[in-house]
């Protein structure tokens, strides 16, 4: 990342009119400076990051024992082998690939709200993708081998199976976002105009890539023949369709907050935008979900086994019953809120609207989703899922992190996009 | 963090916070170079105990670690062992479990015969559910005796119908039972094995004479494989397997019934380590029936090939196309 940022600024030195002081400032000072903002603020500001701090340490604890005394300590079993870690990352590619959502908008139809909005959605795929991946390594038994994931060092089983696929996507995903994020900040923090040739190839790589985050992930579960519950080609375009809803509905009530807590000029086209992809996309998912259940039960059968559990339950083993009634019963309140013409409005209603169906999707897309593919087992024993105090843990501080990053990644974006921190202002202060 | 006053150097100081911000401090005039030094000192000091905090919640860690050597951590993929190194693995491994478990015993590596494949059938008209095989396998490989693991479950089944859904594998009651009959599963040793295409690293491979093994050196403990085996046939170690020394069987070998480290994945191999030197797996000799039959698949006069010839087998979902080298028949 700093080699291509020092290239590019050497590229740029000779051409452009920069004082010697841009010249001279360079992208590893940028993020020094960086750091400098992001651990700067008013109460308000120390006393959420604290609060982060704190859950991420009850979790980072929670995963330190869970290393040492084996995953013993989580619910997980030979039966259900995965549960709320890869839940909760299955669900956390989504979000990353939502903010693509804003990406389009932005830079094929250059809308000019979302233009001047889109580095919020650009900087939450960097926050997820991390989030990602400590979901990933928290479900690692031996999270000391992970070299052995590395290609060239360890043994990279490419292309056959899918998780090096997946490997190499979501990566990918991170460096690009960080490469397309870290330029434009930068130059902005220069005050100069980025150069085109240096972002928006990646900006157009990234859309297809925020696809390809997805689909490679779905394609982890779809393509187990032994698994019919996510033996299903719907699986792909149901995540795809899933993560347009929870990742816009996150970043209206990002942009809401951001509107509120800052100067940040958050146009009304942004939100309408969004609130205008959450309408078609949740009916589009609610459609797939009825699909799947028609399909599921007029059929019938062993194949129906894994839907009867998740929707109805096996006589009193029914964990995951009210789990996805919720879901749905969120995910269509919120559609109804949503079709009402003028949301955008009333805020209160939007909020509400974007809450359910994030929670909706949340739900759907991790317990939903994971555990009915293991109950009934690939031998047809029905042992229930539930998870442990560790895992709730491990999950709430993964979150407090993801969620630390991305503070973190807006106190620098935001400031530095409004043009309160520029390198004018910033020298001139010293 | 350290802290730059002097104004020519720019902006090198990560705590130079200009009154521009949202913060409420800093002040303005004289007071400001004061402030901003205090908000470094603070900031420094905030960093320190968060990474002390971190330190400390991460603490367990170490206790962990006091059970992981370096040379383990730099083994290479079995597959990429020379004779030495692999030599110096399986000593490692032995002595380890002197340590840990107090046993004397002897870790060998028992490479394939040209010329054999393996194939397993077994007779669904003579089981009789006493699982005797499941016990045999649990005592042979050197199984977890708090979850009394075991390669081998057997399901009770309705007689009428072959579905699994049907079968129960949690009976309690003397066996055999009117009405039911009983089928064992265990690695079906697939042709086209799902578990190793989704190994992310290799862990996990086919060996020439048909047994699908683990490196349980390599094995990052993803649980892919257990996900995509259609057949229930793997396992994982949620804990440090615990054994008593007197119970634990000396005869093992590097990629079959050693003693699994805690969080890497485990399954049937056929017993390896008997079958590849001449004997019957433990399964297979454990059985008061004579439902199991093993042998090579190569020799066409092995007892497997006469039962392949003479009876009416099949295999489990065969429709997903795994191509199972464990094969089920009925006598009558």
């Amino acid at each position: 990342m700093e080699t291509t940022k020092n290239i590019v600024e050497g590229a740029e030195g000779g051409d452009d009119a920069a004082t010697d002081a841009r010249v001279s400032y360079s992208y590893p000072r940028f993020l020094w400076r960086a750091a400098g903002l992001a651990t700067s603020g008013g109460p308000m500001f120390y006393g959420w990051m604290i609060l982060l701090t704190c859950v991420a340490l009850v979790g980072a604890n929670a995963w330190a024992i869970q290393v040492r005394d084996g995953m013993i300590v989580t619910n997980m079993t030979d039966h259900v082998s995965w549960g709320l870690y890869i839940s909760n990352f299955t669900f956390m590619v989504g979000l990353a690939a939502g903010g693509v959502m804003m990406v389009i908008p932005a830079y094929i139809y250059h809308d000019r709200d979302m233009h001047d909005t889109v580095i919020i959605g650009e900087l939450l795929a960097i926050a997820s993708i991390v989030m990602c991946l400590m979901f990933v390594i928290a479900d690692l038994g031996r999270p000391d081998r992970f070299i052995h994931m590395l290609p060239l060092i360890g043994k990279f089983n490419f292309p056959i199976s899918m998780l090096t696929w997946d490997v190499i996507v979501l990566n990918g995903y991170l460096v690009l976002n960080l490469h397309i994020c870290g330029y434009l900040l930068y130059k902005r923090f220069l005050g100069q105009a980025p150069n085109p040739k240096w972002y928006i190839p990646f900006v157009f790589i990234s859309i297809g890539w925020a696809v390809s985050i997805h689909t490679v992930t779905a394609f982890l579960y779809c393509g187990l023949g032994g698994r019919p519950f996510w033996n299903t080609a719907l699986l792909a375009p149901k995540f795809l369709t899933s993560a347009f809803v929870s990742g816009p509905a996150f970043i209206i009530i990002v942009l809401q907050l951001i509107r509120r807590l800052t100067s940040f000029p958050v146009g009304e086209g942004s939100v309408r935008i969004l609130i205008g992809i959450m309408r078609i996309t949740l009916l589009i998912n609610l459609l797939m979900t009825v699909s799947e259940i028609f399909t599921i039960f007029y059929t019938g059968g062993t194949h129906a086994a894994a839907g009867n559990y998740l929707y109805f339950g096996h006589g009193d083993q029914n964990e995951l019953v009210p789990w996805i009634w919720s879901s749905i019963g969120l995910s269509v309140i919120a559609t109804i809120i949503l079709l009402r013409p003028n949301v955008h409005k009333h805020l209160f209603w939007l909020d509400l609207a974007c809450v359910l169906a994030f929670v909706g999707i949340w739900i759907e897309k991790g317990m939903g989703l994971i555990i009915p593919g293991f109950v009934p087992s690939t031998l047809h024993e029905i042992v229930e899922y539930a998870p442990s105090p560790t895992e709730w843990k491990v999950t709430a501080g993964i979150w407090a992190m993801g969620l630390l990053v991305y503070t973190v990644l807006l106190k620098v974006g935001i400031p530095i996009f409004t043009g309160e921190e520029t390198i004018t202002n910033h020298e001139h202060r010293e | 963090m350290i802290e730059n006053n002097d104004p020519t150097s720019g902006g090198s100081s990560g705590g130079g916070c200009g009154g521009n911000c949202s913060c409420g401090s800093g002040g303005g005039g004289g007071g400001e170079k004061s402030g901003i030094s205090r908000r470094t000192v603070l900031k420094a000091a905030g960093a320190t105990l968060g990474a002390a905090a971190f330190a400390k919640a991460l603490a367990p860690l170490t206790e962990w670690t006091d059970d992981l050597s370096v040379d383990e951590f730099l083994q290479k993929h079995y597959r990429e062992l020379n004779a030495e190194q692999l030599a110096t693995g399986m000593k490692r491994i032995e002595d380890d479990t002197k340590e840990n478990y107090g046993a004397d015993v002897t870790v060998e590596d028992v490479r394939p015969q040209k010329g054999v494949k393996f194939g397993y059938a077994l007779n669904l008209s003579v089981c009789v559910g006493c699982r005797r095989c499941a016990e045999a396998c649990h005592i042979e490989n050197n199984h977890d005796r708090v979850s009394h693991n075991s390669y081998i479950r057997v399901l009770e089944m309705d007689k009428g119908s072959i579905d699994l859904e049907k079968g129960t594998a949690d009976y309690d009651h003397p066996v055999p039972a009117d009405d039911k009959f009983y089928m064992p599963i265990q690695c079906q040793q697939c042709e086209n094995p799902p578990c190793v295409d989704v190994c992310p690293v290799e862990a996990t491979w086919k060996e020439k004479d048909g047994i699908v093994v683990v490196d349980y050196n390599w094995c990052i403990g993803c649980r892919y494989c257990e996900a995509a085996c259609p057949y229930h046939a793997r396992r994982f170690n949620w804990e440090k397997p615990v054994i008593a020394a007197e119970e634990i069987n000396p005869d093992q070998s590097y990629l079959s019934n050693r003693i699994r480290p805690q969080g890497v994945m485990e399954k049937c191999t056929f017993c390896l380590h008997r079958t590849r030197k001449g004997r019957m797996p433990a399964c297979l000799e454990a059985c008061p029936t004579g439902a199991r039959v093993f042998g090579n698949l190569l020799d066409p006069n092995s007892e497997i090939r006469r039962v392949l010839r003479e009876k009416r087998v099949f295999v489990l979902k065969e429709e997903l196309g795994t191509k199972p080298n464990f094969f089920y028949f009925f006598d009558n």
